[in-house]
């Protein structure tokens, strides 16, 4: 897999982050406010799956 | 620009008529109940993934199928939360049809002697492709669920408020937002 199809995460981490926040939250201003912070926490949570994974493949090859 | 301690009151109309909108059409429910910002969101956020992952899939990744152990569909089930995106595969899988306005979208694979040498084929022409469409059509139906649970409900958050406005900690929600008292009283209202 090459970097570039990392791309694909970047719409559904939009998507999921606005609908989790919408459902969470009525005024405008918190739906951002929460849908940003779940995508900062959900793309770190991928970023360091990724690390972890790329270390190991590293390692064992 | 709302404050703590502010009153928002959600018109939820009729729940069970916004909850049938709402998984006919990502975001109808909420346009029913006048939330037109969320309705926009919701549509665009969930028809917008729902057609991402039929462009990836070129079609072919949404259909519904059930024929015997190897040729069971399962993430339609997913799928099928969408509503009406995803209805032409159920009509087309009772109707037996071979194409969707002349093209092959939702058509399920043929079944040729216990194999499916079309499905074959469909794995190595667009090879990750088609399961990254899966995986977006799916991802697009499980989100709508969660707006269908809005529209009929309300904003998860609600009771929430309510119950700590009232002093009962103990249903203050799982603490995610601990501490977040910018937040306002979110009040539901019936039609």
């Amino acid at each position: 897999m090459s970097a570039a199809e990392l791309w694909y995460a970047l719409p559904l981490i939009v998507s999921v982050s606005l609908v989790y926040a919408a459902t969470r939250y009525e005024p405008m201003e918190f739906i951002i406010s929460h849908a940003i912070r779940t995508a900062v926490w959900l793309g770190g949570f991928m970023l360091i799956v990724t690390l972890v994974l790329w270390g190991l493949s590293a390692w064992l090859t | 620009m709302a404050k703590e301690n502010d009153e928002i009151v959600v018109n939820l109309k009729d729940p069970a008529i916004a909850g049938v909108l709402a998984w006919l059409l990502p975001g109808a429910g909420h346009w029913y109940q006048h939330r037109r910002a969320k309705a926009v969101i919701f549509f665009v956020c969930i028809f917008g993934t729902f057609m991402y992952g039929m462009f990836l899939g070129e079609g072919r990744v949404v259909y519904a199928q059930w024929d015997g152990p190897e040729f069971r569909r399962y993430p339609f089930l997913c799928q099928a939360a969408v509503g009406l995106p995803s209805l032409p595969a159920v009509l087309l899988a009772w109707s037996g049809g071979e194409s969707f306005f002349g093209t092959k979208w939702y058509v399920p694979p043929a079944i040729i002697g216990g194999k499916s040498p079309e499905l074959d084929e469909l794995h190595l022409r667009l090879n990750r492709r088609f399961e990254l469409g899966t995986v977006f059509t799916m991802i697009a139906g499980l989100l709508n669920v969660l707006a269908i649970y809005d529209a009929v409900c309300g904003p998860a958050y609600s009771v929430a408020r309510r119950s700590r406005k009232e002093g009962d900690a103990s249903e203050t929600g799982d603490g995610d937002e601990a501490g977040e008292g910018e937040h306002p009283q979110q009040h539901l209202a019936d039609a």
